[in-house]
């Protein structure tokens, strides 16, 4: 295994984080807050440690595979999550380390689930961070550092294979930093065009570009109490359509960016997301239609839901804990089912789910007619039975570390309703969840070894598992 | 520049490897899911499953704006199809692998230009050719040609007798007052551009630059001089046997070819009447030395199997045979035949590649001068360029003395009309001048590349 290429490039991603940091120093530095010393020692230790694992591990060659990109992805998420817990902890606004680094992980997951009781109270730099770190994890801090840092690999394919989500990767164009490129500014454009929607919609700066980065990162962190549960419709309107673009592979961007509508508008992927999304509007607004009693909100708030749920982004415009029991089934099955692969959002992907029925149906054909052959074609493409398995071993292994985690989380006092919408929210990356941790309250009370070992399960949903258990097996850091 | 390459065999491998370290935008297109996953494990490329004919697919992976396209699958047939396509479709160069010698005679002008294909490569006659060269000058392990014939660059092996151990290139000069220039030395795993400083030692391989002529008169004077190869023996009946017999043929030379293939046999002795054709297996020992093994001039291991050319030209070398050849095919063997005393290794790829690289070069950029030709020497750790430079370039009229040149580099000739030139610190470069550099570690595209700071 390259150790040496694995620490160095880790070591890039941290001096990457040093510099990120310099924006919320920025910030504090303009509200003149008094946590602007914690974010400058934490972007000084992060350019120190950073440049010190550059400088100590010069790698004899820059070849890596698979396993060193696992490594690499793990290392990294898990460093980021662990400095940028610093700024909370030495500004005292979380004193708990375990709490801080929870919001940091929930931040970089894109997760948006917090143990902040009183959210108005943190200080701007520090909501600034938060929100940040969102706009950082969504599109991912390796593909970041991979389109601006030179020489990361020839072999950076297995980095990106490891950090972006789906069930096969692939790229744009054929270099990977010009793949990584093009993504990035389509990000950036589309963030910034909410930006601008939304302070025609009479937001203030500080507020838009906030939630203009929850919602890139279908992150969720709010900055109110309840959500955006006062702002006014048209703000909510234009949170709920990007999230919901947010929700949506990225090669389809690309595709309409060169030009290819017809090719961008055939993604089966597509148009099964949008379905899933008009069929789940509709059953929640018929049921919540008699608390709400007129048609506009209830189309507002059920298009918002839906919106937030599929992209695991995790805003709220009402307390969706107080909904009928229908209304909330479909959103726990959307909780579930996640946003387009290749997007920023989580859960198990829509692709995923195409894929499963097809092969269901497969099936059902197979032992009708046994000697039937029938080969998939998803995307307009022949799907190859690699693919099949790695989403079936996929869904498998997420049952099983969804169980491992629920059994331990189940220890908490906080009844089965919340144990389990606590451990739904967190390892699909959506952030509230029914009950105890509805959109309303949060992950205060939670012990801290749930709160721990739901950071964890943060991490395995956005880096789709695989990554974090090669990383923590014994047998992988034997000399192989 | 943006490249497609149809056909990711042991030839397409080779080129997208060199045309990615190039810094080209690659597509690569083959029939087989597996090929494509490993060549976009190793390659920083993008690919594409199917057929280099099927129109969509090539809309897909948009040939309209492709600069080249490369067709290098296993079918001549596929290859030009696809090309013509390609070129109907928008690319601007296309560049076909045609090697059935059936197409390679006068129709192959005709079928170029009715289906606008740029350049045509066939990879046996190829290396046919630089086997021939090798086998011209046995000395040599290896012999490039610039400039038409005019100058010469010979690799050769100092061997642990040699005269030239131990000494330094500028006495060099004065033992051996004929006008040459040791351009390059590689050393272990080393390449150096060497001054006159250098101390040549016994196991290095140097490369010498200089008109044929001057080089005959060297190497005879070291002694090494080793007469042309007149009885050749071939292993193997293959399309580059073919036409490396055909060429020592029309050169007065003869030829024996040993195949085990019957049906070979009597194609090749129809085609070629005047070579010998041997039935039999060439691994028996037996059989080589009762066709003559001990007598011949040259001994060349052609058949598709590397293993097999490098344990027979083995045996030819203890044999005491004075010039062996093998074509290897895979790098990984390169080495270790080298390290088996077989110092004259042929690869295939490596020939293809070199010839695709340069003409990628040659499309990309010509700013004041353009790229003629191009070797990469040592492994891929040096590279000869010869340019053609235009009258306002701004190496012109300057004492090489004076010119600032890149580290690892080293202008060693220049040809002029008709006249090479070995060049002196005096000597200068002049419009017109076609220059003969080597360089080790810099890439050179245009001639102003060789100078330490652009202006």
């Amino acid at each position: 295994m390259n150790r040496r290429m694995i620490v160095n490039t880790v070591g890039k991603m941290i001096l990457a984080e040093g510099f990120f940091l310099i924006l919320p120093t920025v910030v504090s530095l303009i509200y003149r807050e008094s946590c602007l010393f914690a974010f400058a020692l934490t972007a000084v230790i992060a350019l120190g440690l950073g440049g010190l694992m550059i400088g100590l591990s010069k790698p004899r060659t820059p070849v890596i595979y698979a396993k060193e990109g696992f490594f690499i992805v793990s290392a990294s998420w898990i460093l980021f999550s662990l400095l940028g817990a610093l700024p909370f902890k030495i500004s005292g606004e979380i004193p708990s380390y375990i709490d801080a680094v929870f919001e940091t992980v929930s931040g970089f997951t894109t997760t948006g689930a917090s143990i902040l009781t009183n959210v108005e109270a943190l200080s701007k730099g520090l909501l600034f961070w938060r929100s940040f770190t969102h706009w950082i994890g969504g599109m991912g801090i390796l593909v970041f550092v991979m389109a601006v840092i030179p020489n990361i690999s020839e072999r950076s394919i297995h980095i990106l294979r490891a950090e972006v989500p789906g069930p096969t990767v692939g790229k744009l164009v054929p270099r990977i930093k010009d793949t990584a490129k093009i993504l990035y500014l389509i990000y950036i454009v589309m963030t910034m065009v909410q930006i601008v929607l939304l302070l025609l919609g009479g937001m203030s700066a500080f507020d838009s570009i906030l939630y203009a980065f929850g919602t890139a990162g279908t992150g969720g962190f709010g900055i109110k109490a309840d959500s955006l549960g006062s702002y006014s419709p048209y703000l909510q309107w234009v949170i709920a359509v990007f999230m919901l673009l947010f929700g949506i592979n990225f090669n389809v961007y690309y595709l309409i960016l060169i030009r290819r509508f017809k090719a961008a508008v055939k993604s089966e992927e597509l148009w099964t997301y949008l379905g899933i999304v008009a069929a789940s509007v509709l059953g929640i607004a018929f049921a919540i239609f008699p608390q709400y009693k007129n048609l506009s909100d209830t189309l507002r708030h059920s298009v918002f839901q839906v919106s937030s749920i599929i992209t695991t982004t995790g805003f709220a415009t009402a307390d969706f804990n107080l909904w009928p029991a229908f209304a909330k089934g479909i959103l726990l099955v959307l909780m579930f089912v996640g946003g387009c692969a290749g997007s920023t959002a989580g859960g198990i992907k829509v692709s995923r789910v195409v894929l499963m029925i097809k092969q269901i149906r497969r099936e059902i054909q197979k032992m009708l007619h046994p000697r039937s052959f029938k080969s998939l074609r998803f995307e307009g493409r022949p799907v190859e039975e690699q693919t099949l398995t790695g989403v079936n071993t996929y869904l498998g292994i997420y049952l099983i570390c969804f169980a491992a985690i629920f059994l331990i989380i189940s220890l908490e006092p906080f009844g089965l309703e919340s144990n389990f919408s606590a451990v739904t929210a967190c390892f699909n990356n959506i952030g509230p969840g029914f009950g105890a941790v509805g959109p309303a309250a949060g992950f205060s009370e939670y012990s801290d070894l749930s709160k721990i070992v739901l950071s964890i399960a943060m991490l395995l949903g956005r880096l789709e598992i695989f990554p974090l258990i090669i990383f923590f097996s014994p047998t992988s850091w034997l000399r192989k | 520049m943006k490249i497609i390459v149809t056909g990711c065999g042991k030839i397409g491998t080779a080129l997208i490897e060199s045309l990615v370290s190039e810094g080209h935008d690659v597509v690569a297109i083959d029939n087989s899911p597996q090929v494509l996953k490993d060549i976009t494990n190793l390659y920083d490329v993008i690919s594409a499953c199917g057929n280099g004919t099927d129109w969509d697919l090539l809309l897909e992976v948009g040939t309209q704006n492709a600069d080249l396209f490369v067709a290098v699958t296993g079918s001549d047939e596929l290859n030009m199809l696809s090309c013509f396509l390609a070129k109907r479709m928008g690319a601007k160069h296309t560049v076909a692998r045609i090697r059935n010698p059936e197409h390679n005679d006068g129709s192959l002008d005709f079928l170029r230009k009715q289906l606008e294909i740029s350049l045509v490569i066939n990879p046996e006659r190829m290396v046919a050719r630089e086997l021939y060269n090798m086998l011209k000058l046995p000395s040599a392990a290896r012999v490039e040609t610039f400039s038409g014939r005019g100058l010469e660059m010979v690799e050769l092996k100092l061997k642990s007798d040699s005269p030239l151990d131990g000494m330094k290139l500028m006495d060099l000069r004065k033992k051996y007052p004929y006008k040459f220039l040791i351009c390059m030395v590689q050393r272990k795993n080393q390449v150096y551009i060497p001054d006159g400083t250098f101390q040549l030692n016994s196991g290095d391989k140097i490369g010498l630059i200089a008109t044929p002529v001057e080089v005959t008169k060297l190497l005879r004077s070291l002694g090494i001089l080793k007469k042309q190869a007149r009885d050749v023996m071939i292993l193997g009946a293959s399309n580059t046997a073919y036409y490396l017999a055909r060429m020592l043929l029309a050169g007065g030379n003869s030829v024996k070819i040993v195949d085990k293939n019957e049906a070979r046999c009597k194609g090749f002795s129809e085609e070629l009447p005047e070579a010998v054709m041997i039935h039999g297996d060439g691994a028996q020992q037996e059989l080589l030395l009762e066709e003559g093994l001990s007598n011949v001039d040259a001994f060349v291991a052609l058949t598709g199997l590397d293993e097999q050319n490098i344990l027979v030209s083995y045996f030819a070398e203890s044999n005491q045979v004075p010039k062996v050849i093998s074509k290897v095919n895979r790098d990984e063997f390169i080495p270790m035949a080298e390290s088996l005393g077989l110092d004259s290794v042929v690869s295939p790829k490596q020939t293809v590649a070199n010839i695709l690289v340069r003409y990628a070069r040659a499309l990309g950029n010509s700013l004041d001068s353009s790229v003629e030709t191009l070797y990469k020497l040592a492994d891929g750790k040096a590279e000869a360029l010869e340019f053609t430079v235009h009258t306002d370039a701004p190496v012109c009229n300057i004492p090489l003395k004076d010119l600032p040149l890149k580290p690892n580099t080293l202008i060693a000739g220049i040809t002029r009309g008709r006249k090479s030139i070995i060049p002196a610190g005096n000597d200068e470069i002049r419009g017109e001048d076609k220059v003969l550099i080597l360089t080790s570690g810099n890439r050179i595209r245009n001639l102003s590349d060789i100078l330490r700071n652009k202006q």
